[in-house]
């Protein structure tokens, strides 16, 4: 199993009296609100998920990861990892406060402040996404930022609530799961769609080089059009209930917003994966991409520039029904006109699904389609 | 924030000037676009591969994860 990101996996949930007594201090500290992704990054920094990440990025570790694609220590990072808040909050703070942060009116975390920060907007999308362009959906995110950059370690105090608690682990539980499992090699696989075939041939021709398969759905804010998550994870249990030994599989959820950076996104998603304790990756066409802003390979070219990230990418070409090999085959192994390939395109499943069509069997499990017909509405 | 040519940090190091043209070579036609990227390439390469395996968890937290685990019917 690899180590954690950095050699250690970081635990800032807090427990027993240090808990009680955070509680009680919060009463008189200044108090943000955050928001949905902000609670996410706040769980998944404090549970390791984001190792070696304690905390919230100073500019020294902003300026680093948006320059270098690295933090200061030289580690591998290429995500900004960030907490805004309104400027009138934080002028009566001194660094080395503590701020109280809350999550739909409850109390979630403290953060140690060590900088409140100001930061060109524009230079951070820039950086992070590559373009500018509005209707980048990280980009437009990124421009609505307002106030003043806040960086410092979070301690966690309570859990936020969440929907799909039984389908959530961190990163302790699915290394000492992997372990128990005798796992010595896990692929990890990043979703955010109910499985087309094209994922399931993806994830067993990994199998056939490792113990498991690591499915790793990422909840939270999506785009419109989007699978809803219940969706998403009733469609996965289908599948792996009738297509999948069940000591090869393991799917567990990651609560966090995606950014649409691709290729940069592609590494962080790998280096999250890394902590869950997988070995290998899986990176397939446009990886964390959005509209035609990335090539469709860029998210595993980048791999070449990060000989010490510690996870081995799995890269892979695109997927296809052929009708003439009668299999789910790929360009590679495939001799075949093109006319005679049925694409997986997400797009088009979308669209058959959304008109009332079940797709062919040749692109999607009858079991996962029926899943999805049984909401009336699958989709955000 | 920084200006702009403090955002990059690097430093020298020395090398044999015989090295430095055989690594010149060896990168013509690559992505490499210099020495200096090259060889921070290999040194983390190297680095990464040396790095200590550590033990995350213990016993205690072990048993406590697997009691969960066991609840939520990830193992028997």
């Amino acid at each position: 199993m690899p180590n954690p990101h950095g050699g250690k996996l970081v635990n800032r949930v807090l427990k027993g009296q240090e808990r009680i007594a955070a509680i009680e201090n919060a009463e008189d500290l200044e108090k943000i609100e955050v928001t949905d992704a902000i609670a996410s990054d706040i769980e998944n920094l404090a549970k390791g998920v984001f190792s070696p990440l304690e905390g919230f990025m100073n500019s020294e570790e902003l300026e680093s990861v948006l320059h270098l694609m690295r933090l200061p220590s030289d580690l591998a990072w290429t995500i900004p990892i960030l907490i805004n808040a309104p400027k009138s909050k934080t002028a009566q703070l001194s660094n080395g406060d503590k701020l109280a942060l809350y999550f739909k009116g409850e109390l979630l975390a403290q953060m140690h402040l060590e900088e409140a920060y100001d930061f060109d907007n524009d230079e951070l999308a820039k950086h992070t996404f590559g373009t500018l362009d509005s209707t980048h959906p990280g980009v437009a995110m990124v421009k609505k930022l307002e106030g003043i950059f806040l960086g410092g370690k979070v301690d966690l105090i309570n859990e936020p609530k969440e929907t799909f608690d039984q389908y959530k682990l961190e990163p302790l539980e699915t290394r000492v799961l992997f372990e128990e499992k005798g796992w010595k090699t896990v692929v990890g696989f990043q979703t955010r769609n109910p499985p087309h075939l094209g994922h399931e041939y993806v994830q067993k021709t990994a199998l056939a080089f490792v113990d498991g398969v690591f499915i790793n759905p990422v909840i939270g804010k999506k785009k419109r059009g989007d699978f809803k998550d219940n969706v998403i994870l009733e469609a996965y249990n289908a599948l792996m209930k009738s297509y999948y030994l069940k000591e090869s599989v393991v799917m567990s959820i990651l609560p966090f917003e995606m950014r649409y950076a691709g290729p940069r996104e592609a590494i962080f998603h790998a280096i999250v994966r890394k902590n869950f304790g997988c070995t290998h990756f899986i990176i397939g066409r446009d990886h964390a991409g959005v509209g035609n802003f990335y090539g469709p390979y860029d998210a595993q070219k980048i791999f070449s520039d990060f000989p010490d990230l510690g996870i081995s990418p799995l890269f892979f070409k695109s997927f296809f029904f052929c009708k003439r090999c009668n299999a789910v085959t790929n360009e590679k192994a495939c001799p075949h006109n093109e006319r005679e390939h049925v694409n997986f395109s997400g797009t088009k499943i979308r669209k058959m699904l959304s008109e009332g069509e079940v797709p062919p069997k040749e692109l999607m499990r009858p079991e996962v389609a029926e899943v999805i017909f049984s909401h009336p509405n699958p989709f955000v | 924030m920084p200006k702009k040519d403090e955002k990059k940090k690097f430093t020298t190091v020395s090398i044999p000037s015989p090295l430095f043209k055989k690594v010149e070579e060896r990168i013509k036609g690559t992505g490499f676009t210099s020495v200096s990227s090259y060889v921070a390439y290999v040194l983390r390469e190297i680095i990464a591969e040396e790095e200590e395996e550590e033990e995350p968890f213990s016993e205690e937290d072990k048993e406590r994860v697997k009691e969960r685990l066991r609840a939520l019917g990830y193992i028997d």
